[in-house]
């Protein structure tokens, strides 16, 4: 999957972390201009597109999810794009299919199932997802059962009370522990930054993660009132350069939830193509966690073959 | 279409180009040649000269060299318009102003794009910065017409107002001088930048189609010649320019001796001040919008770089690595950074100014990649190694570099900013609020942003400290530039001199200074008052003074230019700690002053009737008016407050009153005592340090002040008090680029003297070639408005 050394974490650096400040008018500053200053049109937007089906955790995180739509979801992210379309795009070579597919672990097996073949890998929600409140051991024997039962990404949550609270060294140890129980499963760590009140405990909270040996970092659980935003994300991506920068270690980015239309998903190919490098676009480094963002891509990709709008309808649900 | 595959792997952008179909399709309906827009019509085209595209080099139209008698017809069609248009009632240019900004934004892209095509700067830009803000401009402007009457009751239009704007921001700096001026009821005549004149004639034209009335807003195309005929046409009441401050200076002298209005808006080499503890990332895009935004052709551009030294490295680093990613390309293309420089005149000066900082011992640094080389285009340069004392750390380079230095302490920091002839605006930033609030008003500057660069609003003054100009443009501030009092302070309309009282009256110099006891008089010759003390004058003469009968009355010392020297560096000294002393105390000392001069009121009474041969009952209201306005200005000391501005941030904008420093009074001759208090106790009021030349007939008055300052804790230095020729002393203050204003009461040839040697450091002046009645009412707020200056201070927040 990745030629790239796994992040080994570092020693918690209290001072690094202490140090950090973001100036929040300054990063949303930042954050509105890059769409502005960046665009990409015609040929250009549909490969990008393209791109941003590669980079997608196709989820579904629902208390009714069954077998069979999970079986369904992962039918789509087998097969994202109708063949005319893929074919009109000259893309039938690039073999698109979705990062992963990301399921609570009940739903593991069934999707593990669906996907068998593909290589596209499972990925799990854990410890206690999305408040990850519960006793520590269930949290931890959760990332087992998980690992065990085949999920090769396993995306975990913080105890945000450690963030708000500053207790950094619970922080680290917590990840650090969930990163031991993930064995060779990816661990993604989710900040649930639309709870942790400050992009400067955002960033304080990403260096963690990372010091801790977190593979990714994620925004949210797309359950927090707030989830992946521009400004959030340009924080966090930060923190993953100056992270590359000192300890050589890249580290992936996820941002998550209410990333919903494609328009949306080229701003954030944009905020990482211009933060951290082209890189950073390739699944090993970067996911969407999403739901309906395929369908909306789908739509986009058919109107730059057809010259015609398109409707929902006529795309596939997942 | 293999290409979309391709592109899959390489992840590269690709041209995104904004159409220029409707533009190319607006100077085609025109023969791509424009005439000057005047009385609400276009004329037909004179002489002519190239407009050019500078991405391409290539040629987009044709536009008129006005002449002299373009200037004029234009000036005279102002003229005319004005009677209407400023009789008009406040609702109704309210109405017009706000068609104008409706027409603005009706046509934003047409805007947009023939302002990228004519400057070079990225469409983004005009399409998301200027183009709006003139909108917002003529919207804020709008409302400013409406509250005319009650926000600036006493007050109305100048009358016709000539306008020269510059060629970085053409619509923007447009809607800056055009706004306001039609607001408070002036009548415009415009000269656009000869690089970029398009958007102005644009705007003319759909400003005609959208109501304006003809001759409300004239645009006459041309040169520096062009703008020199406007600049000296004597039917046009005030002056304002944005540009260069040679030009500047130009100008200030062209219109001395007239009552031309003036503002100038002129350069800066602004700093950018990064302390250790600030967020770096953010300190690196405040970067990118400081000295890249426009190719750095931006008057206010955070064109100096200070850098904590232990952060100096790291920030480097992180600027270089950015620049990397800075794009630079055609300016229709919607994903550039940065576009083309405006002409190659101006590519030459960046280049040739790069190669001297590079030969001056500064190392250059430039990104991997190269720029377009057909049209002008320069990339994003950096320099390190940098001494205050190069020639990049002090010249406006007006072009994509950087120069940065760095510095050890708040302190050195402050020092570095303010060592600049300049003072337009400067960046700080922190994280520690305490720190960025004890900068900011440090900071020569009349705009400062805090963790921030480069905003702009309507609604907030911008404009410069020393030699960047005078005057602000935007917010109530602004409108000040064009609006006069038209109740007060009453003029006499004579000659200075004129004033002294006719009437001859009976008094004997003898019987007010002979001695009661049969003894000789003891001799009572005041000196010159220099840093608190009774100082010799230099020259080691004296002048005599003379009663109203030609009786010698008296003699004071003939002081001269050192003498003025000494008084200026004395002011200085005291200027630090006054102008930072509380309100409160400063209103404590003018009470004093007052207590004092009180106390003495028959002495300065009798001193005025030997002087001016005043009755006793005229020197006795004479002195009863000076402890009045001592009490009016120690009043106000502490209720001078600047404001905070509704600016569209999450955020403030305090508009902070600032004092001048130090200020140089020639004080009237007519009512020789309430005339020095009239003019001095507002600048001490609000903190400046004082270099007085009092009255040259009768300066028996001030002198007498001495042992009253002397008695009322005024702090040595912050009066100075400098007797002798008065044109001779005045022109030597114009002349001392130590000296930051000067107020001048006099003759109509000293005014214009004053005003011209001003030009030197572009000093604040405030001239009157007039005599005032300083008996009557005055207009207490004017004269606190010339002893301060504003400084927009903006503090974006939110953690």
């Amino acid at each position: 999957m990745s030629d790239l050394p796994r992040n080994a974490g570092h020693p918690l650096d209290l001072d690094v972390v202490r140090a950090i400040r973001v100036n929040r008018s300054a990063a949303e500053r930042r954050a509105v201009t890059i769409p502005t200053r960046r665009t990409v049109k015609k040929e250009w937007q549909a490969a990008w597109l393209l791109k941003a089906i590669t980079l997608m955790d196709l989820t579904t995180l629902s208390g009714d999810d069954t077998a069979g739509n999970v079986t369904r979801l992962c039918a789509k992210a087998r097969h994202p794009l109708r063949d005319e379309i893929v074919d009109a795009l000259g893309a039938r070579s690039l073999r698109v299919r979705v990062g992963a597919v990301c399921v609570y672990h009940q739903l593991v097996e069934p999707a593990l199932q669906a996907l068998d073949g593909s290589g596209i890998p499972v990925a799990a929600v854990s410890t206690g997802f999305p408040a990850g409140l519960s006793p520590f051991a269930q949290r931890l024997a959760e990332i087992h059962a998980s690992v065990k039962a085949g999920a090769k990404e396993i995306d975990i949550v913080i105890t945000r009370a450690h963030v708000l609270t500053g207790d950094w060294r619970a922080l680290y140890d917590e990840v650090k522990a969930f990163r031991a129980a993930c064995g060779d499963a990816h661990l993604k760590t989710i900040l649930a930054t639309g709870e942790l009140a400050t992009l400067t405990n955002v960033a304080r909270a990403s260096w963690v993660a990372m010091q801790a040996g977190a593979d990714f970092i994620k925004t949210s659980t797309g359950k927090e009132g707030t989830n992946a935003t521009l400004p959030v994300s340009l924080v966090m991506v930060r923190q993953i350069r100056e992270y590359a920068s000192v300890t050589g270690f890249k580290v992936g980015y996820k941002p998550a939830g209410g990333i919903r239309t494609a328009k949306q998903s080229l701003d954030y190919l944009l905020l990482i193509k211009e933060e951290l490098g082209n890189r950073w676009l390739q699944p090993d480094l970067f996911r969407f966690g999403a739901s309906g963002l395929l369908t909306d891509i789908e739509r986009q990709l058919e109107h730059f073959v057809t010259g015609r709008y398109a409707a929902t309808h006529h795309q596939p649900m997942p | 279409m293999l290409k979309v595959a391709e592109i899959f792997k390489t992840m590269d952008y690709g041209p995104a180009p904004e159409s220029d179909v409707e533009a190319r399709a607006w100077l085609a309906g025109h023969g791509a040649k424009f005439g000057h827009f005047v009385n609400g019509a276009w004329v037909r085209a004179g002489t002519t000269f190239d407009v050019i595209d500078p991405s391409t080099n290539t040629h987009l139209a044709k536009v008129t060299q006005g002449s002299a008698k373009d200037v004029a017809v234009a000036v005279a069609a102002a003229r005319k318009a004005f009677r209407s248009w400023s009789r008009l009632s406040a609702h109704a240019r309210a109405r017009h102003l706000y068609a104008l900004a409706r027409m603005v934004q009706k046509h934003s892209r047409l805007f947009a794009v023939i302002e990228s095509m004519d400057n070079g700067k990225s469409i983004r830009e005009t399409r998301d910065l200027d183009i709006p803000l003139v909108a917002r401009h003529f919207y804020h402007h709008a409302g400013w017409a409406q509250l005319m009457p009650t926000e600036f009751a006493g007050y109305g239009p100048l009358g016709v107002v000539g306008q020269i704007i510059p060629w970085n921001f053409p619509l923007l700096m447009l809607a800056w001088k055009v706004a306001p001026a039609l607001a408070a009821g002036n009548t415009v005549v415009l000269k656009p930048a000869e690089f970029t004149p398009l958007s102005a004639l644009l705007f003319a034209e759909l400003a005609a189609e959208a109501g304006l009335p003809p001759g409300v807003l004239n645009i006459v195309t041309g040169d520096g010649r062009t703008g020199a005929a406007l600049v000296e046409h004597p039917d046009v009441d005030k002056i304002a320019f944005t540009g260069s401050t040679d030009v500047g200076r130009v100008i200030r002298r062209a219109t001395a001796g007239s009552d031309k209005k003036l503002s100038l808006e002129l350069g800066g080499k602004s700093p950018f001040i990064v302390y250790e503890d600030a967020d770096l990332d953010g300190v690196v895009e405040g970067v990118v919008d400081a000295i890249w935004l426009n190719q750095g052709q931006v008057c206010c551009a955070g064109s100096r770089l200070l850098v904590q030294e232990g952060i100096h490295d790291r920030l480097m680093d992180k600027i270089r690595a950015r620049m990397e990613k800075l794009r630079v390309g055609k300016p229709l293309d919607k994903a550039v950074d940065m576009g083309a420089i405006v002409a190659p005149e101006q590519l030459e000066r960046i280049t040739q100014l790069v190669k001297q900082g590079q030969a001056e011992g500064a190392v250059m640094w430039q990104p991997s990649w190269s720029v377009p080389t057909r049209g002008c285009f320069y990339p994003p340069t950096l320099f390190t190694n940098v001494a205050p004392a190069s020639t990049i750390a002090q010249v406006e380079i007006f072009g994509p570099v950087l120069v940065a230095m760095s510095f050890r302490t708040p302190e050195e920091s402050v020092a570095l900013a303010n060592n600049t002839p300049f003072g337009l605006a400067a960046s700080v930033w922190t994280e520690n609020i305490n720190l960025a609030l004890d900068v900011a008003p440090k900071l020569k500057a009349g705009v400062v942003w805090v963790n921030a660069t480069n905003l702009f609003d309507a609604a907030a003054g911008f404009g410069g400290y020393r030699e960047s100009g005078y005057g602000r443009e935007g917010g109530r501030e602004g409108m000040w530039e064009y609006v006069r009092n038209v109740v007060g302070p009453v003029r006499t309309g004579k000659a200075a001199k004129a004033v002294v009282p006719s009437v001859v009256r009976s008094v004997v110099a003898s019987q007010l200074t002979a001695p009661v006891s049969g003894l000789p008089p003891v001799d009572r010759t005041p000196k010159l008052f220099i840093g608190g003390k009774q100082t010799r004058s230099d020259s080691g003469y004296s002048r005599a003074v003379l009663g109203p009968k030609g009786a010698r009355i008296g003699e004071v010392g003939e002081g001269n230019r050192k003498d003025l020297r000494n008084a200026v560096a004395a002011a200085h000294a005291a200027a630090q700690s006054w102008s930072k002393s509380t309100a409160h105390l400063r209103a404590q000392i003018l009470y004093y002053i007052g207590e004092n001069l009180d106390a003495r009121a028959e002495e300065f009474a009798a001193r005025l009737r030997l002087q001016v041969g005043a009755t006793a009952a005229e020197a006795r209201r004479e002195v009863e008016a000076s402890v009045s306005r001592l009490f009016t200005y120690a009043a106000w000391a502490d209720k001078w407050d600047g404001a905070v501005h509704q600016v569209p941030i999450r955020g403030i904008a305090l508009a902070m009153h600032e004092a001048i420093g130090v200020v140089a009074v020639v004080a009237p001759d007519e009512s020789p005592l309430l005339g020095f208090v009239s003019t001095v106790a507002p600048l001490l009021a609000t903190g400046n340090a004082v270099v007085v030349v009092p009255s040259e007939p009768h300066p028996l008055s001030a002198t007498d002040l001495y042992t009253v300052f002397e008695s009322s804790d005024v702090p040595g230095g912050a009066v100075n008090i400098v007797t002798g020729a008065k044109d001779v002393l005045a022109k030597s203050l114009a002349d001392h680029d130590d000296v930051e204003g000067i107020w001048y009461w006099g003759t109509k040839e000293g005014k214009k003297a004053v005003e011209f040697a001003s030009a030197g450091n572009m000093k604040r002046t405030w001239c009157q070639g007039r005599a005032t009645d300083w008996t009557g009412p005055i207009d207490e707020r004017a004269f606190l408005r010339e002893t301060t200056q504003i400084k927009n201070i903006w503090v974006p927040y939110g953690e």
